[in-house]
């Protein structure tokens, strides 16, 4: 569902989706359940000459009933939903998959400082790339980040994949992503981070290994801040 | 004894003879009904403020780059700037003053029958507590750099520090205003609590109290209970700003997500606090114009207790990727959900309620049923929040923005709309007109819909919030997601545009309305067994009202009328 308004290009972004339409098919039933039935009785109810409201205590367990068995329902509905909502978080959050590549990302007022590994694939190296605002990454590799901030609290975001992460100054968050499709995809800024908040704009962009190790080359040797412009 | 008789005597005498006169009375009162009437109207001005700000950074956001009518061009700050404020006036200055302190002050003395609050000059010193942080908060929109933009959730270290924010003064400002504003509902809700405790009509037990009473003492008693710890944060967090302390500075061995904790602690059970006085006038309104007898006048009142309790434990499903260890989000995922039970059950009781009923589709009761309808897509839409893997993605997008405006919405506007118009012939003596009346109903509910449901949409499409232009970002900048954009404003200000209908419903019913009964829409509760507008004390003093039922007795089959009011001896 969620798909037709964004596209999914990692490969957690199916189950997040898959949880989202799971909610809204068991919530949506309750929802029209008990809207339809609200208004049947508004309806049904209207005042009419002649007819006296009816005095229902509501304490007879027959009557009762038409509470104590929705109330069992919903929190049967709810564990549903706890149950699914916990291994798609599992997943997503609590594991770290082997990574085949390594990647800094450091945010500040108000810009992305993305440190990839060069041509040896190994972060922290003297030929490691450093770019502002642009991440290259391989499709269908495994990528740990280390998400870092110099400032105020970021978040980095790329709605395409279903990542989301805040940046907190004093700490290294961990995480991981693998790209599914190839393209250029946006990274927002989702935690409001001062003037500047709006213009936090970033950029994925997801290669083939070829072009991506051309990309690598052309950038070697590195030099900060090498690329601002693809 | 000989002493308390004393002191009666005094207050008595103080109430008698040497009340204020003329303006002042309005201004020094120490009237339960004049100081409600005092935050109504403080509450009423600053919402227009908040509509305003809405309608500047909405046209910012469907029209990027537009010189706003009435403002100008919206710059970064200025825009942080609108959206923060916008949020503060409209859950502390709007929805926190008009619901609780303004009903529950007109309300609860009324409605158990007593004369006064128990504390009539603690009651005077919260609303000037509140009227000065109202002032403080104004002012600091002026002050040079501008007002404070660091959201109403004010996390630190933007907040904390002026060469992040930008806004020394501002920051400031808005904190003291906030923590002022703390500090006034605490003196009223202390008030709330004892009055409810003590001052109720002989023979109304417990379960006699009319739930508008019952939920906002509710209320009062978690907002007593949630607000400390934040009040702590914020002085920590204002000697941050001000003195230059590290409280939430990691380089000075801090940490920013401390705040955080102490906010949301706070933060999640504010929703309940506001959101159980709107019910509670809900039930009242419902109960009245379906004649009916509540479905379950015990189940609604545990229900409220049990998620009470639950809003406690909830708090961290706002910071599930906040940098929290993971295994913390698994904790609150199940307290959030299992909050929806009780929640769930407290509106299938009031769905009940109308079974059976006779139903009058007046504009108090037009106003509390459309409060059912809209909150409970406000209820649902919180779910997929609360399910942690789904939060990854919707987390700080417009789907939680359209969520919380869902809930705050149908609480804060609807909800003061139902208990206005329910309580507006008692307050003033005179009647509202229907026919204005549902025209401003109607055009306030459609609009509202036609606001939110495209920013659902734009949520699920990955538009995150608090972006001032959405121009810089391709994946936002295509066509469908500027149509909704359009749509959303075009149809904020139709709604406001309405809102002229009530000001001038509410002028004219004052001047020329029909003059109300005690009684306009058969009552059992006995706020409606006495003049209206009541007089000084309430009851005449030798009349103060005896309880013998409880509040709900309509259509009972021993009775003729379909009502039986509380104070009608068997």
């Amino acid at each position: 569902m969620v798909d037709r308004l964004l596209q999914e290009a990692s490969t957690f972004a199916g189950s997040i989706d898959g949880l989202i339409l799971l909610v809204l098919i068991l919530v949506g039933f309750w929802f029209l359940v008990a809207e339809g039935i609200f208004f049947a009785l508004i309806w049904k109810y209207r005042a009419k000459p002649g007819r006296k409201s009816q005095y229902l205590t509501g304490k007879e367990k027959r009557i009762k009933r038409w509470i104590t068995i929705p109330h069992g329902l919903v929190l049967v509905c709810d564990v549903v939903i706890i149950v699914a909502a916990i291994r798609v978080w599992y997943n997503v959050k609590m594991q770290l998959p082997p990574a085949d590549y390594e990647i800094r990302v450091i945010g500040q007022q108000w810009a992305w400082i993305f440190q990839m590994p060069g041509a040896d694939g190994k972060l922290d190296t003297p030929d490691d790339i450093t770019t502002t605002d642009f991440l290259h990454v391989i499709r269908g590799k495994t990528y740990q980040f280390q998400l870092q901030s110099r400032d105020v609290i970021h978040s980095f975001s790329v709605p395409v994949f279903r990542l989301k992460q805040d940046a907190v100054p004093g700490r290294t968050i961990t995480g991981w992503f693998t790209p599914t499709k190839t393209g250029t995809f946006d990274i927002q800024c989702a935690e409001i981070c001062g003037i500047g908040h709006g213009v936090m704009e970033g950029q994925m962009i997801v290669q083939d290994s070829a072009a991506h190790a051309a990309w690598i080359a052309e950038n070697h040797p590195p030099t900060r801040f090498a690329e601002r412009s693809r | 004894m000989a002493e308390a008789t004393a002191v009666e005597a005094r207050a008595h005498a103080e109430h008698e003879h040497h009340g204020p006169k003329g303006i002042l009375k309005y201004v020094w009162s120490t009237d339960h009904k004049i100081i409600g009437m005092q935050y109504m109207f403080t509450g009423m001005f600053m919402a227009v403020i908040g509509g305003f700000m809405a309608y500047v950074f909405r046209m910012q956001l469907a029209f990027p780059g537009l010189s706003v009518p009435g403002f100008g061009v919206v710059s970064p700050g200025e825009y942080n700037a609108l959206i923060t404020n916008h949020g503060s006036i409209m859950i502390f200055w709007v929805a926190m003053p008009v619901l609780i302190a303004a009903f529950g002050n007109f309300t609860i003395p009324l409605m158990i029958g007593a004369d006064d609050m128990v504390f009539p000059r603690i009651n005077r010193l919260s609303y000037q507590v509140f009227f000065l942080s109202v002032l403080v908060l104004l002012t600091s929109l002026f002050v040079k750099g501008g007002g404070f933009g660091g959201a109403w959730t004010s996390y630190p270290p933007l907040s904390a520090n002026s060469q992040y924010n930008l806004t020394r003064v501002g920051a400031s400002m808005w904190l003291v205003a906030v923590m002022l504003e703390f500090v006034a509902f605490l003196l009223g809700g202390i008030n709330f609590i004892t009055t409810l405790m003590n001052s109720r009509a002989p023979g109304m037990k417990a379960y006699d109290i009319p739930m508008t009473p019952w939920m906002i003492v509710l209320a009062s008693i978690m907002f007593m209970l949630s607000v400390g710890p934040l009040v702590a944060g914020a002085i920590m967090l204002l000697f941050d700003q001000v003195l230059g302390t590290g409280f939430y500075d990691p380089a000075r061995g801090g940490d920013p997500i401390l705040w955080q904790h102490l906010f949301w602690f706070f933060g999640h059970p504010e929703v309940y606090v506001v959101l159980f006085p709107a019910m509670g006038i809900t039930i009242d309104v419902i109960a009245t114009f379906a004649r009916k007898k509540l479905f379950g006048y015990k189940t609604i009142l545990y229900t409220a207790v049990a998620t009470s309790v639950l809003s406690f434990f909830v708090w961290a499903h706002h910071q599930f990727i906040a940098g929290i260890d993971p295994r913390m989000a698994n904790i609150f995922t199940i307290t959030t959900l299992l909050i929806s039970v009780p929640i769930a059950e407290m509106i299938f009781v009031v769905i009940a309620t109308l079974y059976g009923g006779s139903i009058t589709l007046k504009t108090p009761m037009l106003w509390a049923l459309a409060f059912v309808g809209e909150f409970m897509i406000g209820g649902v839409t919180g779910i997929f929040l609360g399910a942690s893997g789904a939060d990854i993605y919707l987390h700080d997008t417009y789907f939680v923005l359209a969520h919380f405006h869902y809930t705050f919405f149908p609480i804060a506007i609807i909800g003061t709309f139902a208990a206005f118009t329910y309580w507006f012939p008692k307050m003033f003596g005179k009647m509202l007109n229907e026919t204005l009346g549902k025209i401003h109903f109607w055009g306030t509910v459609i609009p509202f819909n036609f606001i939110f449901i495209p920013l659902f949409i734009l949520g699920l499409g990955g538009q995150h919030r608090r972006i001032y232009n959405f121009q810089n970002f391709p994946e936002l900048s295509v066509p469908w997601m500027v149509h909704l954009r359009i749509i959303a404003t075009v149809s904020l200000i139709v709604m406001l545009a309405f809102q002229l209908v009530f000001f001038v419903n509410v002028v004219w019913s004052l001047r020329k309305g029909p003059k109300a009964p005690k009684n306009p829409w058969n009552g059992n509760t006995l706020e409606w067994t006495t003049e209206s507008p009541p007089p000084h004390g309430n009851w005449p003093a030798d009349q103060l009202p005896v309880v013998y039922r409880g509040p709900y007795e309509y259509g009972h089959p021993d009775r003729e009328e379909d009502y039986w009011p509380q104070n009608l001896p068997a």
